[in-house]
């Protein structure tokens, strides 16, 4: 009983790891129908900063903030750059590009900083909970993780729904030509929303390195799952992304435990058998919108 | 019109063939065997952008058969003796049968759903070698005898006779893919990618078709996964990683999605690319993780700038330098043509279809169709 | 109006071939391709000491010996691995300027094959093919190297001393070329296994192993020495997957009260931080790929800093027992660390003083005794003789298996434990085979003193 509770419980904290990348991967879909392969080597690229600024400074807080900030600077750059020039233009240009962006950062990561392993602080402790002698299987520090993925959600979905530049960003998805005649401009709105999903990513990466350590290619498995999570929610669905993320997390980790030896390399069968099933029954992921034309 | 082009094609396919050879005698050992992992990757990445490119659906997941290429080839030759043109054939067969599972699967996905699909099964595929290690072998993977036919003599370089294997089975399967993309099948294709409500009013099985580009595509990937599993003597899941599909996409793409001079294009950047910015960069003495990250750089740029500037792929822009001498080859599939693969093409969800300047009319058809 | 398709088929053709031309003329190289065996020069392996150099093989001129391997230095493997060849290139660099071997300065070619054997194929033929090494040294994995093994006995190219704990590097008859270095994961699995099975008698034992050839060999070695009812659970990982905290609770709830791990530095930290989460702490028995002090120390000390204190990661690794074939890090008066950290503080200072980079000077140190033993104009098969014919006791602490017979390299190891960042050895070197049966007994040599001028004796 113990153990499925720390199973549960410890996939619940990983879950919320890949809801933060696909959460990040829905607001670029949203902007701007585009899927971001970059999103994790940009995470990667942000904790190197926050890195380097917690080792000059001492402080992990002053680390945190600058990986965010960073992040917003990487996303609103890398629109700006390599993505504006490719709209238009036949969609996968995108991808590649983006598929390219990535392979540049992680050579960059490796230029600037060296390939090997460096350790990232948690914020908080990492030892683990106890109700009474039982220990739960989770941390202080997991528990931030949730909170902070939780909060971030709710802004997102707050700020989509009941401010004008949530109104705004919306719109310019929707159609980005009558948009632009109601006075929005386009590009901006674009460019903002790149800019959050970089902070979005950012704040996955800080959150995620103390369990992976940090290394050019730290966040590529985990943008894998990250980006199943955003397909099995809905690639339209904040909601979905956290949904998505939470149970990809759980049942890995049930897979993993309660599957033994073979529970350990099955884990991406199983999350393909996930994928699988909910796409038979929603192909536009669980929380997909109706679908409209039918013959 | 069909009976028209084919001698043309098999003309050009024979002039190349001799090419090749000739090329392969001249050259090293080492450029041979380049020429082999060139022509490895055309066999997959023409698969790919039939599948991508000519029906509109994206797969991030070719390397899984290639990988399935690869262990049946691998697994055959382990425990049958069969000759290796048969295996071949039986790898491609079995490969296209799952492909055709795959396909049937992913009938009803569209875009990035597809995407994140075929995403995982490149990731999720070959860790079945990791769990059943009794018969795939594990990490260590299973080992490929591969020799010179005794008709050549006991001189013939292997490299070079495996230089002619795998550019002989890419020349059949560049010229097969031409017909097929000639034919009513590859029309019926054309049609699923560009409206397949139009499509199925028009009396277009769009199911059938989609499935039959899947098995197209896997078929060509599993040549491809046999051929390497010859070349390099080894077949282990190390060999066969996301990496992998990504790069097959990437080179369909760059080298101009839906044409096969493009699968060409984009095969040769994806194989000397790498190699000739390791060469520049090992040549000055760089610390050894700065030298070695440049060449991962330098290729992740190459990639961006190759987009940027040539939106139509390379091929698009040999087109364009050819339409600067007035020489307007046919119009086959032009990349123009090719509206995007990653929006729900023709079933765009409630409330948020994709921004209208993002979408391109289905062009008419160019002469190589007629009029039918 | 029909247009018309007329130039489009002889238009491929024509770019497809320029393009082939064009890949031929790039990056432009000898195109004599070296196959077969070494040159059919005589060598004189007794000629006087005074004899001329000679081109006697493919890669040695009068003035250079090239060698070629390949290496993970990027990529999801690269971590770690990828400090040995630049710690290998150091130890030659020394010896070069210190006169060579024979008056040759080695020169080592490494490149990249990012742990993907398609790329190791690719990355070696290249090397031997086009830029005609003289032997492949050190090549680094188990299955990127199985991927080249068969073409490099077929071109008769020496392929000695793998960065890889594989048995299957032992296979005289099949594999002539090929020679292994460090200790196989069957041999350390019963060492660590008869500690185990004697120190922690009517303990409960848990595994957490790598679920690949490493850790499964690894547990093959335990399961030689302890007896299955010791064995409560058996938990494997795989390196994509970082969350192990399934495992770890698994191991928790079988009442494991020692914990023996065949896993890479980044899962057995990943492992210990894990513990403290699930409130679990057994005692750790770590493989030495994953025990290495600094290496731990580094990827634990954000973590042990917390509270406040400014405890350094050490302590997180105090207490875990461990096996060592090379010397401890920490022993400062060991004639071979004196060295290498000399060495290592001249030639690479950028990287740490660590067991990777002990083990790229170590093996590199051995490489240089076996061309010295192999003459001053030696050919290929002369270099394989020297290591056939054994090679004496170097930087390692037990000696060698190499014979006419047996690949295998060093055949034992110590036993230590981790305190205060270092491993103190306790007790003898043990030495064993690879069978079921084979006697663990202690070593009784000593191990040499490195050489005064810090290049082993022709």
């Amino acid at each position: 009983m113990v153990e499925f509770l720390q199973f549960t419980l410890s996939g619940l904290s990983f879950g919320m790891i890949y809801a933060a990348i696909a959460l990040s991967l829905v607001l670029i879909w949203r902007g701007t129908r585009l899927l971001n392969f970059a999103q994790g080597g940009m995470a990667m690229f942000t904790t190197y900063i926050a890195l380097e600024v917690i080792r000059h400074t001492g402080s992990y807080w002053a680390g945190f903030l600058v990986a965010l900030a960073a992040g917003v600077v990487l996303g609103a750059a890398a629109e700006l750059t390599v993505v504006r020039p490719a709209l238009g233009k036949p969609e996968l240009n995108a991808v590649i590009i983006t598929i390219g962006l990535l392979i540049l950062l992680e050579g960059l990561a490796g230029i600037f900083y060296g390939g090997q392993y460096r350790s990232f602080p948690a914020a908080f402790s990492v030892v683990g909970l106890r109700v009474g002698s039982t220990p739960l299987g989770v941390s202080r520090f997991d528990v931030f993780v949730a909170l902070a993925v939780l909060a971030a959600t709710l802004l997102l979905a707050v700020g989509f729904r009941y401010t004008t530049a949530g109104l705004r960003m919306r719109a310019a998805a929707f159609n980005a030509t009558v948009a632009r005649l109601s006075g929005i401009r386009v590009a901006r709105v674009i460019t903002v929303g790149w800019a959050l999903a970089g902070l979005l990513g950012a704040l996955a990466g800080v959150l995620v390195t103390p369990s992976t350590f940090l290394y050019p290619n730290s966040m590529d498995s985990i943008f894998v799952f990250g980006f199943t999570a955003a397909v099995i929610g809905g690639l339209d669905s904040p909601l979905g992304a956290v949904v998505g993320g939470l149970l990809l997390g759980v049942v890995l980790s049930y897979a993993s435990g309660y599957l033994g030896s073979q529970g350990s390399d099955l884990t991406a069968l199983v999350a393909l058998g996930i994928l699988v099933v909910v796409l038979m029954l929603r192909p536009d992921g669980i929380f997909s919108g109706a679908r409209v034309r039918r013959v | 019109m069909t009976t028209r082009s084919t001698p043309r094609v098999l003309g050009a396919a024979l002039v190349t063939a001799v090419l090749i050879a000739l090329l392969s005698i001249k050259l090293n050992s080492f450029r041979d065997y380049q020429i082999a992992e060139i022509a490895i990757e055309v066999t997959a990445v023409a698969g790919l952008t039939i599948l991508t490119g000519l029906s509109g659906q994206i797969s991030l997941g070719n390397g899984a058969f290639m990988a399935i290429g690869a262990y049946t080839t691998a697994l055959l030759m382990l425990h049958l003796n069969w000759p290796f043109y048969l295996v071949l054939l039986f790898a491609a067969a079995i490969t296209a049968a799952a492909g055709a599972v795959v396909g049937v699967a992913a009938a009803r996905l569209h875009g990035p759903y597809l995407a994140g699909a075929t995403l995982l099964l490149g990731v999720a595929l070959p860790s079945v070698a990791y769990a059943y290690t009794g018969f795939f072998g594990g990490d260590q993977g299973l080992d490929v005898n591969f020799t010179t036919p005794s008709f050549l003599g006991v001189n013939f370089p292997l490299t070079r006779w495996e230089a002619w294997v795998c550019s002989a089975v890419a020349l059949v399967t560049l010229v097969l893919l031409a017909n097929l993309g000639r034919s009513r099948v590859g029309r019926s294709w054309r049609a699923v990618r560009d409206d397949e409500v139009a499509a199925a009013l028009a009396g277009v099985n769009v199911a059938a078709a989609r499935v039959l580009a899947f098995v197209v595509s896997a078929a060509c990937a599993g040549l491809a996964g046999a051929l390497l599993a010859v070349v390099t003597g080894l077949v282990a899941p190390g060999a066969f990683t996301i990496t992998l599909s990504i790069a097959l996409l990437t080179a369909a793409v760059i080298g101009g999605l839906g044409t096969l001079p493009g699968a060409v294009w984009g095969s040769l950047v994806i194989v000397l690319v790498p190699t000739y910015a390791t060469d520049v960069a090992t040549s000055h003495g760089l610390s050894s993780s700065v030298a070695s990250n440049i060449p991962v750089a330098a290729y992740g740029a190459v990639l961006i700038i190759v987009m940027l500037l040539f939106p139509q792929g390379i091929q698009g822009a040999v087109r364009w330098t050819l339409g600067l001498f007035g020489i307007s080859p046919g119009r086959g599939w032009r990349a123009a043509d090719i509206p995007d693969a990653l929006s729900a093409a023709g079933d765009p969800p409630a409330g948020d279809p994709p921004a209208a300047n993002q979408r391109r009319p289905a062009s008419p058809e160019g002469s190589s169709s007629g009029n039918q | 109006m029909k247009r018309s398709n007329r130039l489009r088929a002889p238009a491929i053709a024509a770019v497809a071939a320029a393009a082939l031309a064009v890949a031929a003329c790039s990056s432009g190289s000898s195109s004599t391709p070296a196959t077969g065996s070494g040159s059919t020069a005589t060598s004189s392996t007794t000629g006087s000491a005074n004899a001329p150099l000679t081109a006697s093989a493919p890669g040695i001129t009068a003035t250079t010996i090239t060698i070629g391997s390949h290496q993970p230095l990027t990529g999801p493997a690269a971590p770690g691995y990828s400090e040995i060849a630049p710690a290998s290139a150091a130890y030659f660099a020394y010896v070069n300027a210190h006169g060579g071997v024979y008056g040759r300065d080695i020169e080592y070619k490494y490149l990249d094959d990012a742990y993907n054997p398609t790329t190791t194929a690719t990355v070696v033929r290249q090397l031997v093919l086009q830029d005609n090494v003289y032997a492949i040294f050190d090549g680094l994995g188990t299955p990127t190297h199985l991927a080249v093994e068969s073409f490099l006995n077929a071109q008769k190219v020496p392929d000695v001393f793998v960065a890889s704990g594989c048995d299957c590097w032992d296979q005289p008859t099949t594999d002539p070329e090929t020679f292994g270095w460090q200790l196989d994961y069957i041999r350390e699995g019963k060492i660590l296994g008869q500690y185990i099975a004697q120190h922690f008698k009517g303990k409960k034992i848990g595994y957490f192993y790598q679920d690949d050839e490493f850790g499964m060999d690894g547990v093959k070695g335990l399961d030689y020495e302890i007896p299955k009812s010791m064995v409560v659970a058996r938990e494997s990982y795989v390196d994509t997957n970082v969350n192990v905290a399934p495992q770890v609770a698994a191991l928790r709830a079988a009442g494991a009260q020692v914990v023996v791990s065949f896993s890479i530095p980044a899962f057995t930290a990943l492992l210990k931080l894990t513990s403290l989460k699930v409130g679990f702490s057994p005692t750790l028995v770590v493989s030495d790929v994953g025990s290495d002090p600094i290496t731990l120390s580094g990827l634990l000390e954000s973590f042990a800093k917390q509270g406040g204190a400014t405890v350094n990661g050490n302590s997180l690794t105090n207490g875990i027992i461990t096996d060592g074939y090379a010397p401890s890090l920490g022993d400062a008066s060991n004639s071979w660390i004196a060295l290498f950290k000399k060495i290592h503080d001249q030639y690479d200072a950028k990287a740490p003083f660590d067991g990777n980079v002990l083990y790229g000077m170590g093996v590199a140190y051995t490489f240089v005794q076996a061309m010295l033993k192999a003459g001053r104009n030696p050919s290929r098969a002369d270099l394989v003789n020297a290591v056939n014919a054994g090679l004496p006791q170097g930087p390692l602490v037990a000696p060698y298996a190499y014979s006419m017979t047996d690949h295998d390299g060093v055949t034992g190891a110590y036993i230590g434990v981790i305190n205060n960042g270092v491993i103190t050895q306790q007790g003898p070197v043990l030495v064993t085979d690879t069978t079921a049966t084979g006697a663990i007994t202690s070593y009784t040599g000593t191990q040499p003193t490195a050489p005064a001028s810090g290049i082993p004796a022709p």
